[in-house]
């Protein structure tokens, strides 16, 4: 089973949840803004602890309340594509990829650099990046850091239109090629269908 | 007006360096110890704390000074002990300078690291954390660096309130040539003799420079903080 969450967590006055077990290689999460979506993967990752429930990707479980796991996020190996990127500003692109390095991946710096076309973004900083060339380098980043699992929060949000094909062929390929689960978060219907396996809507207010 | 100058007044400022350097290294790490735990713990009693590293800006420097001569005189419950243990005497000494000096400039040192790490965006010490980085890790490699303008600029305001010292400085170590008479002391001494206005207008001259150039190195890194302009150091 690639995919078993079942996560709740009071927040801000109201329940975020999901319940989804699935063997997919790509689950979309959809549902208008402000509904969860966002804490539902800092759950994933582990910035945000569930009040009950329990996470396991890949056959690996990261969180039990009832059992008493609660792997930090530093040791969950989530190749984590935030919405607002949170690329370092004071680190070159070359010093962003390389921050989360892990032995065991299964791809090399070359291979990475290769695949998402930024070996030439090396001495940038990213505050002199372009949109689609920060994406990338967020996906380059998350990818070196030997992830076993890819949370991606609305990737295409910062994008404009003639770069969103671009990065929708390049998600493709990440979940057909390196074949790591991946739970991505999106608002648009179109997106979701063209991506996922499984779509999971989280109803709004 | 004769601005050569002679080899006391040399001494002085050297003596004044010397001690504002000290104190502001010296309380370098405290206070940013106080500003890291004032800007992210959450505890009871961080309202009295606050309070508490606040208080020299507030109170009488004498007040501050007389507090000293108490905890680390000759008999004082710090001061006896230093003595016992490690035969280190503060009174009437330019380290016992340097102590007033850094108690006087902790206020605004803390304030200045506060606002600093206050300002660094937490999402990016938890992007640190998922790509693998420890605790240790991710405040030397993505905290530290990015509120560092605002400890250099806390740096530099605590070397310029350091420089300027009197009050406590005067109650805790005295004035003695040579070991405590700082610019602001000389200039209180020479006061006291009539016809020494040439030296107390050098040493006005010279504090003012060198506060001067202290607050303006500190208002342009506090600017870089506001701009989330970082140096590129790290």
């Amino acid at each position: 089973m690639s995919f078993d969450i079942a996560v709740c967590r009071h927040l801000d006055g109201r329940d975020i949840a999901l319940t989804c077990r699935a063997d997919a290689r790509l689950i979309a999460l959809i549902g208008p803004s402000g509904v969860g979506k966002t804490s539902i993967l800092n759950m994933v990752a582990g910035l945000l602890t569930p009040d009950e429930g329990h996470v396991a990707i890949g056959g690996e479980r990261l969180f039990d309340r009832a059992a008493g796991i609660d792997v930090p996020p530093a040791d969950r190996h989530a190749g984590y594509l935030f919405q607002d990127l949170r690329l370092f500003p004071h680190m070159r692109v070359e010093q962003n990829l390389r921050y989360g390095r892990r032995p065991g991946g299964n791809l090399s710096q070359d291979e990475v650099l290769t695949f998402l076309g930024i070996g030439h973004l090396l001495h940038r900083m990213p505050a002199t990046l372009s949109g689609g060339e920060a994406q990338r380098v967020a996906i380059g980043r998350a990818l070196l850091s030997a992830p076993r699992f890819l949370l991606m929060d609305e990737p295409l949000s910062g994008v404009d239109r003639a770069r969103r094909d671009d990065i929708l062929a390049l998600i493709e390929r990440l979940r057909d090629e390196m074949r790591l689960p991946i739970l991505y978060v999106t608002h648009d219907m179109r997106e979701a269908e063209r991506l996922a396996d499984l779509i999971v809507e989280m109803p709004g207010g | 007006m004769d601005f050569a100058l002679s080899p006391q007044d040399w001494t002085v400022i050297g003596l004044s360096l010397k001690v504002s350097l000290v104190a502001v290294a010296a309380m370098l790490p405290v206070a940013f110890a106080l500003a890291w735990i004032l800007a992210r713990w959450r505890f009871p009693g961080k309202l009295l704390l606050d309070a508490l590293v606040h208080l020299p800006l507030v109170v009488p420097p004498v007040v501050t000074g007389w507090l000293l001569l108490l905890l680390f005189g000759i008999n004082g419950p710090i001061g006896s002990r230093l003595d016992q243990w490690f035969g280190i005497t503060l009174l009437f000494r330019w380290t016992g300078a340097a102590l007033a000096a850094a108690i006087m400039a902790m206020p605004l040192m803390v304030r200045a690291m506060r606002l600093s790490i206050e300002s660094v965006d937490r999402r990016l010490e938890q992007a640190a954390q998922t790509l693998g980085a420890s605790p240790l890790r991710t405040f030397l490699s993505i905290s530290l660096p990015l509120s560092l303008p605002g400890v250099l600029a806390g740096a530099m305001l605590g070397f310029a309130r350091s420089i300027g010292e009197f009050g406590a400085t005067i109650t805790f170590v005295s004035d003695i040539p040579g070991e405590t008479r700082t610019l602001p002391i000389a200039i209180y001494a020479a006061l006291q003799v009539p016809g020494a206005e040439a030296a107390v207008s050098r040493f006005a001259v010279i504090s003012v420079l060198l506060s001067l150039g202290a607050l303006l190195m500190s208002e342009l890194l506090a600017r870089r903080v506001a701009k989330g302009r970082m140096p590129h150091v790290f």
